[in-house]
């Protein structure tokens, strides 16, 4: 008779005793981040209140982009930095709704669904190219994003106007051709946030658009719970095992970087609504960057995110991004100086977890070395 | 064309009465498959009714996984230019291109690689991709199965059915990571016969990594499954269980069927003979100049504990003679594969080991490589290879990190930059592959791409080419043909007898202990129970290994 291992237990006995030290030790981005953001708020001499404002508003305009990087992740995809040409999908939904005059919630119902099928059919296009490149995902997602901004601008620098009929003078620039640089978002501006915008203790909570968050949340946790999240799981850990037990891998695959892309546009669509002014050629080329950035700041890896490590990573990270020009100004008397460590914040914690993931992978490698190595 | 058949071609077609009239669940017809224009199976035929125990057998290399492969619709068949021939299920021509299809077709297949998500929960494993889902809202609305809920209490409540069936008392929901290998096949095991739908299931190698005990059940397991109609396909490479179970067994040599029999018609001798195309001789140990003696010890153990689950070693003493093949005995679990692993630092442990006199540090593989003593874990399966690698530079790497072998002999002062020596590897990887019959294109060829049977013995190639004062090897013959384990045994005693090696062999396989080593000693809850001369009868050993006899008796 074969029993289960005694050992398991003697040792997840163990787990429980070293419990905070076990805590700090996988937790070490998001406990650093807080501690650096309590220090710099305390600098700054801000009002909680005021930082509690902040701190709101640009959680509801945020999480959904960041949220819609977890799916990819379990799919073992990596950081998805593609969600840009959601992104872009979003704005173009958002430019048309400007210019047929949509206002209100209608307006921003209509460009979610107007651009949900572009983020569909453009997320179904980048998961092919993913098909093709499998294991180098985030470089391929990197130039892809990059790729589509190029076409995104031949469309609205060149196209819009000349070859596409355009009939708003004023959103065009002054020669006729080509969306200007900035459009007023008029019709959609807040329509998601004035909704219902209580103000409790001097804090004003777009109640709304909090809630659209966290009913993504749920969504994610839903579908994780489905035959399609457990397909999504079983291709991340490894796509060999899955394709012999019957899952359609490159299926799977596409869907991930379907549903991302499709969220992701959903997330601009938020975030222009709470800004109210479109940086047509500007606005989206960032989104990749500050999302993928919180994400790993609520101490996810390219490996594994959750859906806590998102809401975590967006409240410190925008958090910081609040207190640390107040706490520049305070200390040197120059903002900018904040508004540089921001800026490096947000690079440099990308980079240090792409140099920790690709270390990872070549101490796998080397473990793997070790192993044959040793084990003979 | 020039048609060469095989001469001792002995194609019996015996079926016994009541399978003439059963239906043939599954037909293969002259398969052939070529691997980059090698070709691994030659017009090979095989057939299968409902309820039948089929043995597949023949040598590592032979293209028993292959046919196996074929018949699963594995992708490397298809990605490397598929293959010919008919494959037919109850009468109709079907062709399988993935295994999604073979499965739908009513195929289980419990693979040579484990085929197991270490991140997935036993349950979660057991029903991958089949898994009961129940509605819900959205499900409806969308009409799609993607978007049901996993039922897991059902999922689990099968699974727990499956491992019972197997007799299997773990956690259902414990994590597949880290569990012992033996543990990973019944779960596999499970896995195939949770699935409702199969008619056709083929093992392959099951056994390989179970021990005596742990074979003995599935193969009863197997027993009961074919009583339930399933047909199944039985590949292994021990002859006994070929013996014990199947109805009929086909021989393939070089991918070639070279006979097919029935058991009644079957002698181990004669299938073996078969498989190998030669007479298997008898090992006959050479005399030694001067018999190893306790005057002289070259490995001293001192109340060893070893923290390897499932094979606790809790305080052992055992002095090793200069210059013997010790054997290492014992039922599952009672430590036996503790030593070894633990002494060589692979698992945590705690003791005073002294070579020569002087102490090994534990805990540390280094040290150990470090001063002569090397390791043939029982744990070969993908570990311990590179499988992307050529097959030198697997046999060459650890010499070439621990000793500076196969290195360029410039800068000699700077041994990290001294480059690969590409002649000196090959040359001595070609000597190894004479050595050990390891069937494969060349040096050259990429682990990955050999047959399981040739992949350890590439395992075996790298210990040796540490040139070890002491070798330990655990289940050295484990998962390789009756010809190749004679081979390796002549190796282990050649080098024991030609350069003075001191062997300590670990193995669940007291026969082959009894025929090579000079003591047997005996493991028993983690302790030595004794150590036997390998003459002594078989109540004797198996007394001791039931814990009876506590005395040395040599
Ligand atoms: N992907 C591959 N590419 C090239 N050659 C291959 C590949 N897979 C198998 N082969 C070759 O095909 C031959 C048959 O291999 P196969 O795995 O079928 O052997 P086997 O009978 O299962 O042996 P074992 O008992 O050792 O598992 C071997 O010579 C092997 O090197
Ligand atoms: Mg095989």
């Amino acid at each position: 008779m074969i029993q289960s291992p005694e050992q398991k237990k003697v040792e997840s006995g163990r787990d429980v005793s070293l419990d905070m030290r076990h805590i700090v030790r996988t937790n070490g981005v998001p406990i650093l981040f807080l501690a650096l953001s309590i220090t710099m708020a305390a600098v700054a001499g801000l009002s909680p209140a005021f930082l509690m404002n902040e701190v709101i508003t640009r959680f509801a305009r945020n999480s959904l982009l960041v949220l819609s990087l977890l799916i990819p992740v379990t799919a073992g995809m990596g950081l998805n930095f593609s969600i840009v040409i959601g992104a872009m999908s979003a704005q173009a939904a958002a430019i048309a709704v400007t210019l047929w005059g949509i206002k209100g919630v209608s307006g921003f119902l209509t460009a979610c669904l107007l651009a949900t099928p572009l983020a569909a059919i453009t997320g179904c296009l980048a998961g092919l190219v993913l098909n093709r490149a499998k294991g180098r995902e985030m470089i391929t997602s990197m130039i892809l994003g990059f790729f589509a901004n190029g076409i995104y601008q031949l469309i609205f620098l060149f196209l819009v106007g000349s070859v596409i009929p355009f009939n708003s003078k004023s959103m065009l620039l002054p020669q006729g051709v080509g969306v200007r640089n900035t459009v007023d978002l008029i019709n959609i501006a807040q329509s998601l946030d004035k909704i219902w915008r209580p103000v409790i203790s001097g804090v004003r909570i777009p109640v709304v658009t909090v809630l659209v968050s966290l009913g993504m949340c749920v969504v994610i946790t839903f579908l994780l719970r489905t035959k399609i999240g457990q397909d999504l799981r079983a291709v991340g850990q490894d796509m060999n095992i899955a394709e012999v037990m019957g899952i359609k891998v490159d299926k799977t695959r596409i869907i991930a970087m379907i549903l991302s892309t499709v969220i992701a546009a959903w997330g601009q669509l938020v975030f222009l609504q709470n800004i109210g002014t479109l940086n047509t050629y500007n606005s989206h080329e960032q989104v990749g960057m500050f999302s993928i950035a919180a994400l790993l700041v609520g101490g996810a890896s390219t490996r594994r995110a959750t859906i806590f490590q998102a809401l975590i990573g967006v409240i410190l990270f925008h958090t910081l991004f609040v207190v640390s020009p107040l706490a520049g100004q305070k200390l040197f008397g120059v903002p900018q100086i904040g508004e540089y460590f921001r800026v490096f914040v947000a690079y440099g914690i990308i980079a240090v977890a792409l140099a920790i993931h690709a270390w990872q992978d070549r101490q796998m490698r080397k473990e793997a070395i070790r192993e044959a190595v040793l084990t003979e | 064309m020039l048609l060469v058949l095989p001469v001792e071609l002995v194609l019996i077609e015996g079926k016994s009465k009541n399978m003439e009239r059963a239906r043939r669940v599954l037909e293969m017809k002259g398969i052939t498959k070529q691997y980059f224009g090698n070709t691994v199976l030659n017009n090979v035929s095989i057939d299968l009714y409902p309820g039948e125990i089929h043995a597949l057998v023949g040598e590592n290399g032979a293209g028993k996984s292959t046919l196996m492969n074929i018949l699963f619709g594995m992708p490397v068949i298809h990605s490397t230019g598929g293959f010919s021939g008919e494959v037919l299920i109850d009468g109709e021509k079907v062709e399988l291109m993935s295994p999604a299809e073979a499965m739908q077709a009513g195929i289980g297949m419990v693979h040579q690689e484990f085929m197991l998500l270490p991140g997935f929960t036993i349950t979660e494993n057991i029903k991958l991709n089949r898994e009961p889902t129940t509605k819900n809202a959205l499900s409806r609305l969308f009409r799609s199965k993607s978007l049901d809920y996993l039922d897991v209490p059902t999922m689990r409540k099968d699974a727990r059915a499956a491992l019972d069936r197997l007799d299997l008392a773990i956690d259902e929901w414990a994590p597949v990571a880290g569990l012992p290998v033996g543990y990973m096949q019944f779960i596999e095991i499970a896995r195939e016969i949770d699935k409702k739908e199969v008619r056709i299931l083929v093992f392959d190698e099951p056994t390989a990594v179970l021990t005596e005990t742990e074979a003995d059940r599935l193969l009863e397991s197997l027993r009961r499954l074919a009583a339930d109609g399933i047909a199944i396909l039985f590949i292994t490479h021990r002859l006994d269980e070929v013996m014990a179970v199947a109805n009929r067994i086909t021989v393939l040599r070089d991918g070639e069927t070279v006979a097919r029999l029935n058991r009644d018609e079957a002698v181990v001798e004669r299938i073996a003979e078969l498989m190998v195309g030669r007479k298997v001789e008898k090992v006959e140990l050479p005399p030694r100049a001067k018999e190893p003696s306790d005057e002289d010890i070259a490995l001293t153990i001192d109340n060893l504990v070893v923290d390897m689950p499932g094979e606790m070693v809790r305080g052992l003493s055992l002095s090793v003679r200069r210059g013997e093949i010790l054997g290492i005995g014992g039922l599952a679990g009672h430590g036996k594969l503790g030593i070894a692993n633990g002494i060589m630092g692979l698992y945590p442990a705690s003791g005073r080991v002294s070579k020569n006199g002087e102490n090994i540090p534990l805990n540390s593989p280094e040290e150990a490589l470090s001063r002569g003593l090397a390791f043939v874990s029982e744990d070969r399966r993908g570990v311990g290879l590179l499988l992307n690698e050529p097959i030198d530079r697997n046999i060459g790497v650890t010499a070439m990190q621990v000793q500076h072998k196969f290195l360029k002999s410039w800068p000699h002062f700077l041994p990290a930059l001294r480059l690969e020596d590409r002649a000196e590897l090959r040359a001595y990887a070609e000597d190894m592959i004479r050595k050990l019959d390891i069937r494969c294109l060349g040096p050259n060829q990429p682990v990955r791409s050999l047959s399981g049977g040739n992949q350890q013995k590439v395992c075996i190639a790298k210990a040796l080419a540490l040139e070890p004062e002491i070798l330990f090897v655990s289940e050295p013959t484990r998962g390789i043909d009756v010809g190749a384990k004679r081979l390796v045994l002549d190796l282990l005693v050649r080098l024991n007898r030609d350069h003075n090696v001191t062997i300590i062999m670990t193995s669940s396989e007291l026969g082959e202990l009894r025929k090579v080593c000079d003591r047997v000693a005996i493991v028993y809850r983690g302790r030595l129970a004794g150590i036997l001369p390998p003459d002594a009868s078989d109540a004797e050993f198996g007394l001791m290994m039931a814990g009876r006899v506590g005395k040395e008796a040599v």
